[in-house]
């Protein structure tokens, strides 16, 4: 007998199984190991219930009689239920005689075909990008054709979401950057009487890289996750079924909005950054190190040429493009469950940093190609 | 959870639920049995989930009591409502599993969060819960592999995982193809004669209605109060209410003939 209230009695060929107690919100797996010892008694035929003395019980005596069932059965002993309650009975009925088989795991494969299949995932994952950027280019032409309709409601919308909403973020983090330029440079140049030299040195660094790079790295976290969230979550509630349904074309209708608003408001946040990150450094500069306001404004006009500024501004509307692109593409690739609208986040918040980092590598290698 | 004492499970008085200062239906009082099935019937938007919203635990009414197992639900400190809410089991009307957990592992939270019982003995009190509601396969999918029939399966096997008294279901065959929903309720009725447990439902199923529920309330959409109280089979043949009438008869909505589209659908 055990705390819960089980007791074996053999009879003949037949062990009669006394239930007594309660048995709710016990260990029945527990329980049931214990009465497997029964089972093994030599000449066992069958198991009979005696539950008289049986007062509450719950899901815990299910578990213990299906276990007790599928046990006996493999032995070929008999079970007789008619001692149990007639309602235990009824649930007993709507058990599967065996137990579903687990799926098993697929099968891994070598490390040669695993090596094979990740290499065709990433040609998968470069075609991809190369169709993106060639129906972006398309729906965009076909756009100015007047051949795709997009609602201006949705561009200024997310021209608003991606312009003024920004402003305090980009500020704060390019003010940040110029000022930091600044001081490096001011420690290094001091050293050699060329203090000036930190107008050009934060002039240049800002216009040609930092604005730029730290705008989009700002907006890919910003935006850019924040497309492919909403995305995922429209994906996951058959909401760009509904539109496929209707025949109206979700890259029109979802992408080219989202990406047009993107890519037109770089620009003038890449200059709205330029301006605040020499702000900073002046601001540095000045207060701080004690330089003369004059001649920083000096070194600095003759440091940032119109086209240093001209390269900043390619590069945001670039960079603009590829983290809407690659926020909207995740989003609309993702899978419909709630985790999968966090993954898309955080993939597109990671692929349009690091894709923009790269690209940044490559604007930096051809302008020294070509000498800008 | 066998007994043979059967006061109340769940006594309303006089309650009134809304959102903010719209009061959604009022003045509604009614018992339900232990062990029994109760419907909450009534038109579409007349406030019949709204109710349950408050039966469950979700909706904090604007006035009156709900007593549930001889305590006021809405009158007990938080931590103890939280106590009485482990004893209610749920299935929401589009089954709202957690889409990240597969069916099983749906099935087995609320038995990790509230049980101290080992991973063994969780996982086989899952395996009888879903095998109990006819889940043979896809426990190891994300809801979003299943069929609608299937999640509402699971849904249900989720609701029974703490072995609730008292289930509460929202259209719990709404959705499903006519085959299905009559094994759905047959399922709905196996386990309340098998545990015992209470069972509130809302649908405006009729089928439904008439094949399991014992008892039930008629909720009003203009008068914002219950206006039959029965079960639906003796709703549908004694109530004089004519609203009450037709939708037992699934009549048109009863104040009004039905429209001629309709009745050109109606006659080919």
């Amino acid at each position: 007998m055990t705390d819960s209230g089980w007791l074996g009695r053999a009879d003949g060929d037949t062990t009669v199984l006394t239930l007594t107690s309660d048995w709710t919100s016990i260990d029945a797996t527990a329980e049931t190991a214990g009465v497997m010892k029964l089972l093994d008694r030599p000449g066992l035929r069958a198991i009979t219930f005696d539950t008289t003395g049986l007062t509450r019980w719950d899901s815990s005596l299910l578990v213990f009689i299906s276990g007790l069932c599928r046990a006996a059965s493999q032995r070929a002993i008999g079970v007789d239920a008619s001692g149990l309650p007639p309602a235990t009975r009824g649930l007993l009925a709507l058990l599967p005689a065996a137990p579903p088989a687990a799926a098993g795991k697929p099968p891994s494969g070598t490390m040669l075909e695993r090596i094979g299949d990740w290499a065709i995932a990433q040609t998968g994952v470069w075609g991809a990008i190369a169709e993106l950027i060639g129906e972006q280019v398309l729906r965009t032409a076909a756009w100015l054709r007047g051949r795709a309709k997009i609602r201006a409601v949705d561009v200024l919308t997310f021209m608003r979401a991606a312009g003024i909403s920004a402003l305090p973020m980009v500020a704060l983090v390019n003010l940040m950057v110029g000022g930091i330029l600044a001081f490096v440079g001011v420690v290094q140049l001091r050293r050699f009487g060329a203090s000036v030299y930190v107008a050009d040195l934060v002039g240049v660094g800002v216009v040609r890289e930092m604005a730029p790079l730290m705008t989009a790295i700002v907006m890919s976290g910003r935006t850019g996750s924040a497309y492919a969230a909403e995305l995922a979550t429209m994906q996951g509630s058959d909401q760009t079924d509904a539109l496929r349904a209707f025949g109206i074309p979700v890259y029109d209708y979802l992408i080219l909005p989202r990406v047009s608003a993107l890519t037109a408001m770089m620009p003038a946040l890449y200059l709205y950054a330029s301006a605040i990150g020499i702000g900073g450094g002046f601001a540095v500069a000045v207060i701080m190190l004690k330089l003369s306001p004059d001649a920083f404004i000096a070194e600095l006009r003759g440091a940032v040429t119109g086209t240093q500024i001209l390269f900043g501004l390619t590069k945001s509307l670039i960079f603009g493009a590829w983290i809407g692109m690659t926020g909207c593409r995740i989003g609309l690739k993702s899978g419909r469950s709630s985790n999968d609208v966090g993954d898309a986040s955080t993939r597109a918040a990671v692929t349009g940093i690091a894709g923009v980092i790269v690209l940044d590598a490559v604007f930096a290698a051809c302008a020294n190609a070509w000498g800008v | 959870m066998q007994g043979a004492a059967k006061p109340p499970k769940l006594e309303v008085r006089n309650l009134s639920v809304g959102y903010g200062e719209v009061a959604v239906q009022k003045g509604i009082s009614f018992d339900v049995k232990s062990g029994s099935i109760f419907a909450i019937m009534g038109t579409s938007g007349c406030g019949k989930s709204t109710l349950l919203r408050a039966l469950m635990g979700l909706l904090r009414p604007s006035e009156g009591t709900i007593i549930f197992a001889g305590e006021d639900y809405w009158a007990a400190p938080d931590a103890r409502r939280a106590e009485l809410g482990r004893r209610f089991g749920v299935l929401f009307q589009g089954s709202a599993l957690w889409t990240s957990l597969t069916a099983a592992q749906n099935v087995a939270l609320p038995l990790q969060m509230f049980t101290t019982r080992r991973p063994a003995s969780v996982d086989a009190l899952v395996e009888i819960k879903l095998s109990l509601v006819g889940l043979d396969t896809g426990r190891d999918s994300l809801p979003a592999a299943l069929s609608g029939g299937m999640q509402k399966r699971v849904g249900l096997a989720r609701a029974l995982s703490l072995d609730p008294e008292i289930l509460f279901l929202d259209e719990p065959s709404g959705g499903l193809d006519p085959i299905s929903a009559r094994r759905f309720d047959t399922l709905i009725r196996q386990l309340r004669d098998g545990f015992g447990v209470t069972v509130v439902m809302v649908s405006h199923e009729l089928p439904s209605l008439f094949a399991i529920c014992d008892d039930g309330i008629f909720l009003d959409a203009e008068s914002h109060t219950a206006i039959a109280h029965g079960a639906p089979a003796a709703l549908r043949d004694t109530c004089s209410a004519p609203i009450v009438h037709a939708f037992m008869n699934g009549e048109g909505d009863g104040t009004r003939p039905a429209s001629p589209v309709g009745v050109a659908h109606a006659t080919g």
